[in-house]
């Protein structure tokens, strides 16, 4: 061991340790902050108390947005997950006239018609269309939003299952429903898990669509919510902001770890729109 | 179904596509089971950027006389665009906040962590690994408050860890704090594509490397980089598309103070829902629309052109 590879050991390790500061400090409020009897925006060694998580709960709109949020996303991914896995089958399988330059069409859509880009017009329409402040109008936006890489990831998945499954069921004589419940269904399953999942967290964390399209706050979700709450006085209300913060954040986690370890991470070019 | 098996009797044998159509759907129902998708799709994200271009060429308000009945105004807007002081602010800072935090920040914070994670303790990476990647699934909302406590001026922990009291960062430079918090937030994109590209490069020329004893730095100047090159660009054109599409700088700062911090997203959002300008905004979105659209393009050929 020479005096420089010891010099470099400890400087790889300065690194590390470095990077692991910067990504982990900004987090410790998270997880301080909703336990401390006095919560304030520094971190500190919690004065254990429970009192925010209730006074949280008992927050006349806390709960509310949750289940707005549940409503918008339960339908994004339901939808998400039904039309891309249907288009994706049909255009995995079928020779359909113009199937390449569609499939270059929904790439270049994923990434080029972003909410930022499209809030203007999307706003005028819902807002002729009367549907500002429905949560049903929300989330056929953000199902559009997400269907083309959603069935770009899935396209993906289902070519890479084997025909032979489909083919022999076929020589078995089963028409194209039961091949389709219970041949492709069951093989597919963890590829429409997973675009379930992203779906869902997807627009879970979503802010701005909401924030354009819900004025009134009964039906707020979560997301446009947290960025609203405020005491008497109209200062950040420190009470509600880190309890809703964590409870906000363990949906996502816990689905993202259920994804990883069901099926391992999949590495997908356009997982976050 | 195969050329080579017998057609069910009541289907057409398919003539084109061998192999392709295993369960017999069909053209008329592949259709059907694209049509759903396609029509949301059309009416969601077509349909407005294409009304963009409409609405970019009218003076259309949010309220007033020109809400209800806007007229067309032809490319007055874009000249508009073209001396707005403001609409330049935007752009620059955009510019910066682009390449800050995502072609300097991500991009070589997310190859450093996947380079030096490459011979980590299984255990050391799996920890670095979550904590980045968990900085990049959060909700967008959560962070911003997460960011806006560690940049407090009372009590933030940047302020505690500096011994800088009452230094408001996000007021003083709100630039430098938009650009590290977003090297924070995606940076495990960048982490995970080059951790994927490095396993591409062989083994047996990095040893080699050693085996002539060239430094660190001339390994990954000859021996890595040629492997990756291909990698660094798309990811670099891709962070870039969705850095400057992203809508979180307003979760904290709001464009503020003083438009210091307004990136063209914000700008965008500023100008059509606060000044209720949806013509003029219409004018700018089009012109980002174009932008992501030149950018996607590039991304799409390298893409063709590596596979």
């Amino acid at each position: 061991m020479t005096p420089a590879y010891v010099v470099r050991r400890i400087g790889f390790y300065v690194l590390i340790c470095a990077i692991t500061l910067f990504f982990a400090i900004p987090m410790l409020w998270i997880a301080s902050a909703p336990f401390d009897s006095s919560p304030g925006l520094g971190v500190r060694w919690p004065d254990w108390t429970l009192d925010n998580v209730r006074k949280t709960l008992s927050h006349p709109y806390a709960l509310h947005s949750m289940v707005n949020s549940l409503i918008i996303c339960v339908t994004t991914a339901a939808a998400v997950t039904a039309f891309a896995a249907l288009a994706s089958y049909a255009l995995s399988r079928v020779r359909l006239p113009g199937r390449d330059a569609l499939l270059y069409g929904l790439l270049l859509l994923s990434s080029v018609v972003t909410g930022t880009a499209a809030m203007v017009p999307i706003f005028v329409m819902m807002f002729q269309l009367g549907l500002i402040d429905s949560r049903f109008g929300v989330a056929l936006v953000m199902t559009g939003g997400l269907l083309p890489a959603a069935i770009f990831i899935l396209k993906d998945f289902v070519d890479a299952v084997p025909k032979s499954y489909e083919e022999s069921a076929r020589v078995f004589g089963a028409s194209t429903g039961q091949i389709l419940r219970d041949v492709v269904l069951p093989v597919a399953r963890p590829g429409l898990a997973t675009i379930m999942v992203w779906a869902f967290v997807n627009s879970w964390g979503n802010f701005l669509v909401p924030f354009l399209l819900i004025r009134s706050i009964e039906l707020q979700p979560g997301a446009v919510l947290l960025q609203t709450f405020t005491d008497e006085g109209g200062s950040a209300n420190l009470t509600v902001i880190p309890v809703f913060s964590l409870l906000f954040s363990i949906p996502v986690v816990v689905l993202y770890l259920l994804v990883n370890s069901r099926y391992g991470f999949r590495f997908h070019g356009g997982i976050k729109s | 179904m195969s050329a080579t098996t017998e057609p069910v009797p009541g289907r057409p044998a398919r003539v084109r596509g061998p192999a392709q159509d295993v369960a017999g759907l069909g053209i008329g129902r592949a259709f059907g089971f694209v049509a759903p998708a396609l029509l949301l799709i059309g009416a969601f994200l077509v349909f407005p950027a294409l009304w963009t271009i409409y609405i970019g060429i009218t003076n259309y308000r949010l309220t007033g006389v020109e809400a209800v009945s806007p007229s067309i105004v032809g490319l007055s807007n874009y000249t508009r665009a073209l001396n707005d002081a403001l609409f330049h602010n935007a752009l620059w800072l955009t510019l910066l906040f682009v390449l800050g935090s995502a072609i300097i920040g991500q991009n070589f914070l997310g190859f450093a962590l996947a380079w030096t994670m490459r011979r980590a303790r299984p255990v050391v990476r799996r920890t670095v690994e979550a904590l980045v990647l968990l900085a990049w699934i959060l909700p967008s909302t959560v962070v911003a408050y997460l960011w806006i406590a560690f940049f407090d001026r009372d009590t933030g922990t940047l302020n505690s860890i500096l011994g800088t009291q009452g230094t408001a960062w996000l007021i003083e430079y709100p630039m430098a704090c938009l650009i590290i918090f977003n090297t924070w937030r995606g940076t495990a994109f960048s982490m995970m594509l080059y951790s994927s590209a490095l396993q591409a490069v062989p083994p047996s020329q990095l040893e080699s490397a050693r085996m002539v004893g060239a430094s660190g730095w001339q390994t990954l100047r000859d021996v890595v980089f040629p492997h990756i090159r291909g990698h660094v660009l798309t990811n670099t054109l891709l962070i870039s598309l969705w850095t400057a599409n992203d809508f979180s700088p307003f979760l904290l700062t709001k464009g503020g103070p003083n438009h210091e911090s307004e990136t063209v997203p914000v700008y965008i959002y500023n100008v059509a829902l606060q000044g209720g300008e949806l013509g003029y905004s219409s004018a700018i979105s089009f012109l980002l629309l174009i932008a992501n659209l030149l950018v996607a393009l590039l991304y799409l050929r390298l893409l063709r052109r590596r596979s």
